[in-house]
């Protein structure tokens, strides 16, 4: 038997991951982390203690066995490990680029508390693309049911609801506004860090388990919810349309030429591939020097993106100082690598008019931090007398989305008082049949949020549906039926196959 | 895969045409005053336009397009009966809210004169009393007056030139109407940018109510980029889930129209890089036809 791996015999130091020079990366748009070499996934693999109380684990919103699947790596068994992950994540190669693991696995990782924590994303990352690259698909044996399903947007927490509805049995249809799926992923995520070719992958294998995608369809004005229920067959549907609708400032000069969303500019770029302007008709608003406002991970996108368009300038804005910005610190680093600047307690008050209806710059206040507020950071306020102006010819805001109000205007469904869905604990709307989740639901949040909203909405529509969830787990005492716990939701339903 | 199959199509001039699209389910949802959005092929743009007719036995949707820009001018040349569109989504907007006011004006110009057909259409079937007023640079770019003729009560032609109808513009053919009808309840116009701003001042003094519907630059059309965002009294709003139909008595039409300017210079490059490449594919075709041994 081996012997048994302790904090001191294992790696010291996390493994690193190759990256593009940032030199080099800012002109291009391919990935800027290059991915574990097998060397590297064996040597991180190592790291792990394997420990018994599996702290990460929990810390994962979808609780991935990761101890297993890192075992089988450090086995040598790829095929092994890509099973492990495919039981609980459905999307390896997306999350393991996308969560903010920092504050979840890897957050939790009792190899943490001493050293750096395992690379989990990393060889999630790892495992997910080397089953892309070796067509590998999961497709457990599915047994039909009767039940028709519709998805309401092809995002995270539509991808990861149709995911779990298909594999118990029912007809999955997921209904999508743009011409292609995937939603955030597609047009918001930049190609540098989620490549179009890895979401189409995934979404390949949602279609080997039956899953129709019908594109170019808008839900709410093509058809309705209430419809989908009562006149289309749905027995139940999932609304996740994320929340999509972008804020501006509202300042003098909002509506100047040259101030955009960072919605618009991403979308333009990612999904209608402006960036390969002429070739591709969509044209891009181009800035030689562009300030961003916000800190989010959006806003570093945005930038990311403006100077690989070729602006010579890329500023961020942001009323807060650096340790309060909402973006993962990862890629506050790697927009500063770069090239970006950040000015840290910094807000506009004006943009300014260039006397022909575009944009020359911004009137701009210095900010100090006074006390926290009730979300517990530290409000800004404005340093008087600290006016000053900024040049720049491309404004983006970044500074976050409302509810889109398309639901609200065409269906009877309840929302709460910021327009958001409203739902139950077990992400029920007001109409029978019907659930919820994603940004729709909770405002924008990250997609691994998403997917677990999208799954825990599919564990309450199979109980709706009276379909067994073999993907919850019970705490069984015993009391069984046929190998089935007498405590699951319908049990006496259940096909006994 | 729905396929967006073309089942008519019509030229009106050699810069206006009509295409009939299949679609069975936005025939049945389509209001007046809505919208779709269309691309023609996988690396194309996506374009809004507003549907001028729907018809819900035959499951069609009608489209009347201006050859103004590359997309446009690319649609003219391979939208064909038995071709397909790359994508058609919709119905988009909010429906007109067809009032019930007893006397209405309904003024298109030039293009406009297909998106307000379907409000004057539905006003008439509401038992009002409609009064066209179509407007048209001269008698060529006449179209659809004998559609209005059969859902109007009065019709008011006008052209710059004086070839048909009335000589001159919609405003006055709305002066006209107003003179000879003082009890007219509600005006709705729909044209280019400057004609919307000049019925809205027209009808100002009057204190008719005037609804305008506003085209601004689109991308998704489903209110998450807000490209399209207008400005209605002093306050912002996202033409694609707001409107596109405002009170006209309100719009900023000024912006609007400024931020229709945004990216003259770039579709200009577009429309030059297309023609390049056509010209270049028809000296192909021909060098081939007349290698080609017979």
């Amino acid at each position: 038997m081996a012997k048994k791996k302790t904090i001191r015999s294992i790696p010291q130091e996390r493994t690193p991951m190759r990256e593009q020079d940032p030199a080099v990366r800012a002109k291009n748009f391919e990935e800027v982390a290059c991915g574990y070499h097998p060397d590297d996934a064996m040597r991180e693999s190592e790291r792990c203690l394997m420990c018994p109380d599996q702290p990460c684990v929990s810390g994962c919103p979808v609780g991935i066995d990761i101890p297993g699947f890192i075992k089988k790596i450090n086995e040598k068994d790829l095929r092994g490990a890509y099973d492990i992950l495919t039981e609980t994540s459905l999307l390896p190669a997306i999350c393991g680029r996308v969560c903010p693991q920092e504050n979840q696995c890897e957050g939790v990782c009792t190899v943490g508390e001493s050293l750096e924590p395992v690379a989990i994303g990393r060889l999630e990352r790892f495992v997910g693309d080397a089953a892309i690259q070796a067509g590998w698909a999961n497709i457990p044996y599915i047994q039909p049911n009767h039940f028709k399903v519709g998805i309401v947007g092809s995002g995270p927490a539509g991808m990861a609801c149709a995911a779990d509805m298909a594999k118990a049995g029912c007809d999955v249809t997921v209904f999508e506004a743009f011409h292609q799926p995937g939603g955030v992923l597609k047009y918001g995520i930049p190609d540098f860090r989620l490549p179009n070719a890895v979401i189409d992958a995934e979404i390949g294998n949602l279609r080997k388990l039956g899953v129709k995608f019908e594109c170019n369809t808008l839900v709410g004005r093509l058809f309705t919810l209430e419809q989908m229920v009562s006149e289309m067959g749905f027995d139940s549907v999932f609304v996740g349309v994320g929340a999509g609708y972008p804020t501006m400032l509202g300042i003098p000069g909002d509506s100047l030429n040259g101030v955009l969303s960072a919605n618009e500019l991403l979308t333009r770029c990612n999904l209608m591939r402006a960036k390969e302007f002429p070739s591709f008709d969509t044209p891009q608003p181009i800035g030689k020097r562009v300030a961003v406002v916000g800190a989010g991970n959006t806003a570093m996108d945005a930038m990311r993106v403006c100077l690989r368009l070729g602006a010579e300038k890329v500023a961020c804005i942001y009323r807060r100082s650096r340790k309060e910005a909402p973006a993962r610190a990862e890629e506050v680093h790697h927009a500063e690598q770069e090239g970006v600047e950040y000015h840290w307690l910094t807000h506009p008050i004006a943009i300014l008019d260039d006397g022909q209806g575009n944009v020359r710059g911004m009137r701009c206040v210095r900010m100090a931090l006074g006390e926290p507020d009730a979300s517990g950071r530290r409000r800004p306020v404005q340093v008087p007398n600290s006016e000053f102006d900024f040049e720049a010819d491309l404004v983006v805001y970044a500074i976050g989305t409302n509810a889109n109000p398309i639901m609200g205007q065409t269906s009877k469904i309840a929302l709460n008082q910021w327009g958001y869905i409203h739902t139950d604990t077990g992400l029920a709307t007001s109409i029978a049949g019907v659930f919820a989740g994603g940004d729709i639901v909770t405002g924008a949040a990250t997609v691994i949020e998403a997917m677990g909203a999208g799954r825990r909405a599919a564990a309450s529509m199979k109980t709706y549906l009276g379909i067994r969830d073999s993907t919850r787990r019970f705490e069984s005492d015993g009391d069984t039926l046929f190998g089935i716990d007498r405590r699951e939701h319908n049990f006496a339903r259940v096909r006994v196959a | 895969m729905t396929t967006y199959e073309i089942i008519r199509r019509e030229d009106f001039s050699d810069v206006t045409y009509l295409l009939e699209i299949r679609h069975p389910m936005m025939a049945q949802a389509a209001r007046p005053g809505q919208f779709v959005i269309v691309m023609l092929h996988e690396q194309g743009e996506r374009i809004p336009l507003t549907i001028a007719d729907f018809d819900r036995q035959q499951g069609s949707i009608t489209l009347v397009i201006q050859a103004v820009g590359k997309t446009t001018r690319q649609m003219q040349q391979e939208c064909h009966v038995g071709t397909a569109l790359y994508a058609l989504v919709g119905p988009m907007g909010i429906p007109s809210p067809i009032s019930h006011a007893k006397k209405v004006l309904c003024v298109g110009g030039g293009l406009g004169v297909a998106p307000v057909f379907p409000q004057a259409r539905a006003l008439k079937e509401q038992g009002a009393y409609v009064i066209g007023v179509l407007g048209f640079r001269n008698k060529s770019l006449v179209f659809w007056d004998d559609k209005f003729a059969d859902c109007c009560d009065e019709l008011i032609i006008c052209t710059d030139d004086g070839s048909m109808g009335l000589q001159g513009r919609v405003t006055d053919g709305i002066l006209q109407a107003i003179t000879n009808h003082p009890d007219i309840d509600e005006v709705v116009a729909i044209g280019p940018p400057i004609m919307m701003q000049g019925c809205s001042e027209t009808t100002r003094p009057y204190k008719i109510k005037t609804m305008v519907s506003l085209n601004p630059v689109m991308v998704d059309g489903t209110g998450m980029c807000g490209g399209c965002r207008v400005k209605i009294g002093g306050q912002v709003k996202f033409a694609c889930v707001d409107g596109p139909d405002f009170d006209g008595h309100l719009v900023d039409f000024d912006d609007l129209m400024t931020r229709l300017r945004r990216y003259t210079q770039v579709e200009r490059k577009a429309l030059d890089h297309w023609e390049k490449s056509c010209n270049l594919q028809k000296a192909i075709t021909t060098r081939m036809e007349t290698a080609s041994p017979g």
